[in-house]
């Protein structure tokens, strides 16, 4: 009977997203009508928006390895802070970060500051080179994060083990590090790839033109400039095939790795050799600068626009965090559900993870476009923007909770499954006993992420919001436009503070519920 | 009355097996070679493993039907028998209570049975603060609480010293007698087996033989036996 219900709930769940997810594609395609031939641009937008989320993914995953092992393996003073900071880029308002990056790469950065102190010629920051850097300092932090807890779920018992064997770093990496990341990666990458495949503010801020737009920010000009329902429709249809098949991949990428449950003592892992610490310090210091620099740019450009704020900023701040805790609120419990269903039964995973990962396919600009065309009918779309807005962030959010409680998920049903079973240990008790407190890290985790995407998204709000329902973002974006630089840069130190502060908390409880 | 009844066991292309019963009270080990197929035996009991064919019946119920959790059934693993996040008293409780909702008097009886087991003042340690013998203990201190009238030990003392083990044996026998239960132990020792046992299984060649007179058995042990002693 319990497992039934488990079952009905996850189904409704399910069910639910990919109504969420459907239905508006559905609106939106009904009202294209016919599919319209591909324009000009289109096939060389799709090949850029292809050959850049690859790179971006593949660039991204290849130096988080170094990064996450060196913060394993590695104690030093202000490790817990470094970590927690290298979730920033991630989590950081797009609009912001590309400020950040043009602060440190852009024309008058500080690169090419050095670069003409040295008399060599500048680099450009726009155009693809800036694009996949924008998508890789967006994206690194978060391959790092999903490998470090990966690193973390290896048993201390095992490391000691190998230790006891004298494993030299090499053998260490075949037989624990290597199957970790095995299930690990295929997951960071596929995620990194859709999110750079559907990202469209980078695009819009350092790409453009022929050479540099992506599909998404293709459907955006159809949509914003040309009202072009069917072209935007079409497109569309296109990133949703490509995604489809991405997930269809990953599922069977992705294995449990064969570790046994340690006794949740710390890591310990340790290391020793010159060379081996040398590449350690590289890895972690050239990360800290590489994310860290950006960050402290934007620091510095906004604390002058802070003691001169208008009203509009603080009602928006208030709009963006009571609209990123209802959708955290409504994601977390669904990303939950959704990943214990697909660990526990083995009938409709596959299914059930697809749906878990469908929003991803989808982009916010279609989603809203066509919740806009079903509101519209029987409401005035501005009335209830931030409602939508919650919808859609719940929509594209889910998708990187889930994807952090799975593996973990599965870990726990391994090692425990069996023992809960045989205690009847099931249900709310189940839950309360054994999956809250054991998954606490990657839910606070994920209950952080999904707060702080929701508080600095900006795409739907745009289409629906009247001066009344702005969220911060979007108080910044306007500010932007009307050439209130050092206003806006304060309100984004405000966007940013809030967005930070939010997944802070969250993070923070999940550490500190932590099962031990 | 724990009863095979013409039970095939089947696991990615290998089979085991076993058509016989054993009384109430009985204590069985079960011994035979690696992978023979002793830990799948248990789990058929456990409600891990559903038979291909044939039943598992307890007092001639069928438990196929039955989960894990609600057969009569407690199963020691060889490790993962306590949860590390909870205390050694929860993981006590959770024999009483799944849910851990203790009333007065079940919280008395966890304090009672950890002092009877020797970990007294104990009950606010995780696991990880324990010995393995201590671990040992509060495991089967659970299956005293639990009291179910079949005990599995599927090789939970194997990391254990000779004397330690000699002691958990000594408990385990304490708790059959207590519970009345019928206790089926795999083991690798015929040391252990003769101690604890009256009766053995031998599980070789795809096939779990009829439980036998340990001391018999060992005396003129059949080729696949003697095998396996070397």
């Amino acid at each position: 009977m319990a497992r039934r219900a488990v079952a009905i709930t996850a189904a409704a769940v399910a069910a639910w997203v990919a109504t969420l997810v459907l239905l508006p594609l559905a609106a939106v395609l009904w009202r294209a009508g016919a599919w319209p031939a591909l324009a000009q641009g289109d096939g060389q937008a799709l090949w850029f928006t292809l050959w850049q989320a690859l790179l971006s993914a593949a660039l991204s995953c290849l130096l988080a390895v170094p990064v996450a092992r060196a913060l394993a393996r590695r104690q030093f003073l202000g490790r817990g802070a470094l970590i927690t900071l290298m979730g920033a880029p991630f989590l950081l308002p797009t609009i912001v970060a590309v400020m950040g990056l043009i602060a440190v790469f852009g024309r008058s950065g500080l690169i090419n500051q050095g670069l003409a102190g040295l008399g060599l010629a500048p680099l450009s920051v726009y155009g693809a080179p800036g694009v996949i850097l924008a998508h890789v300092f967006l994206n690194l932090p978060l391959a790092v994060r999903m490998c470090l807890q990966g690193w973390q779920a290896i048993p201390a018992e095992r490391f000691r083990l190998a230790q006891s064997l004298g494993f030299a770093p090499a053998q260490v990496s075949r037989h624990l590090e290597r199957p970790m990341l095995r299930a690990v990666l295929p997951g960071a990458f596929a995620v990194i790839f859709v999110l750079c495949l559907t990202s469209f503010a980078v695009a819009l801020t350092l790409g453009g033109g022929p050479k540099a737009t992506t599909v998404e920010l293709a459907i955006y000009q159809a949509v914003r400039f040309d009202f072009d329902l069917g072209r935007a429709a079409m497109l569309s249809g296109v990133q949703v095939a490509l995604c489809a098949l991405v997930a269809a991949v990953v599922w069977h990428a992705v294995a449990t790795p064969g570790f046994g449950a340690g006794l949740g003592r710390a890591p310990l892992l340790r290391v020793r050799g010159v060379r081996l610490m040398l590449a350690d310090t590289l890895a972690i210091g050239g990360a800290a600068l590489f994310l860290l620099l950006p960050l402290a740019a934007i620091g510095l450009r906004g604390l002058p626009g802070l003691s001169d704020l208008p009203p509009a900023v603080w009602q928006g701040a208030s709009r963006s965090v009571a609209v990123a805790l209802a959708s955290t609120a409504l994601t977390v419990p669904a990303a939950l559900i959704l990943a214990l269903a697909v660990t526990k039964s083995g009938r409709g995973a596959g299914l059930m993870d697809a749906v878990a990962l469908l929003p991803l396919a989808s982009s916010g600009l279609v989603l809203g476009t066509g919740l806009f065309l079903l509101v519209q009918p029987f409401a005035a779309p501005s009335t209830l923007a931030l409602p939508v807005t919650v919808a859609v962030n719940v929509a594209l959010s889910l998708p990187f909770v889930y994807r952090l409680l799975v593996p973990e998920a599965r870990i726990m049903q391994a090692d425990y499954g069996r023992l809960s079973a045989s205690l009847d240990l099931r249900g709310l008790a189940w839950l309360r006993l054994v999956a809250l407190p054991r998954l606490a890290r990657p839910l606070g985790f994920g209950a952080g992420v999904s707060a702080a995407l929701s508080m600095g998204d900006l795409g739907v709000i745009a289409l629906f919001a009247s001066d009344q329902s702005a969220t911060l973002p979007l108080v910044v974006q306007r500010l932007m436009a009307a050439y209130r630089l050092e206003t806006a840069a304060g309100a984004a130190l405000i966007l940013v503070g809030l967005s930070f502060g939010l997944f802070w908390a969250f993070d923070t409880w999940g550490r500190r519920h932590a099962a031990i | 009355m724990l009863q095979f009844d013409k039970v095939v066991l089947a696991v990615d292309g290998f089979r085991l097996t076993a058509d016989w019963s054993l009384p109430a009270g009985a204590r069985v080990a079960v011994i035979g070679p690696s992978g023979a197929g002793k830990s799948t035996l248990l789990s058929a009991v456990a409600g891990f493993l559903a038979p291909q064919s044939g039943q598992v019946l307890w007092h001639g119920a069928d438990l196929g039907p039955m989960d894990p959790g609600a057969r009569p059934v407690t199963i020691l693993f060889q490790d993962q028998n306590l949860f590390p996040h909870l205390t050694l008293s929860q993981n006590l409780g959770l024999g009483l209570r799944p849910d851990l909702r203790l009333s007065a008097g079940q919280i008395q009886q966890v304090e009672s049975v950890l002092d009877r087991v020797g970990l007294a003042g104990m009950g606010t340690r995780k696991p990880a603060q324990l010995s393995g013998g201590q671990i040992g203990r509060a495991a089967l201190a659970r299956a005293l609480l639990r009291a179910r009238p079949v005990l599995l030990l599927d090789e939970p003392f194997a990391a254990l010293g000779p004397a330690l083990k000699a002691e958990m044996l000594t408990l385990v026998a304490e708790v059959a007698k207590d519970t009345g239960a019928v206790v089926m132990m795999v083991t690798h020792d015929p040391q252990d087996a003769l101690a604890f046992a009256g009766q053995t299984v031998l599980v070789a060649n795809g096939v779990a033989h009829p439980p036998q007179d340990t001391a018999a058995l060992f005396a003129n042990p059949p080729q696949a036996l003697r095998d396996y002693l070397g």
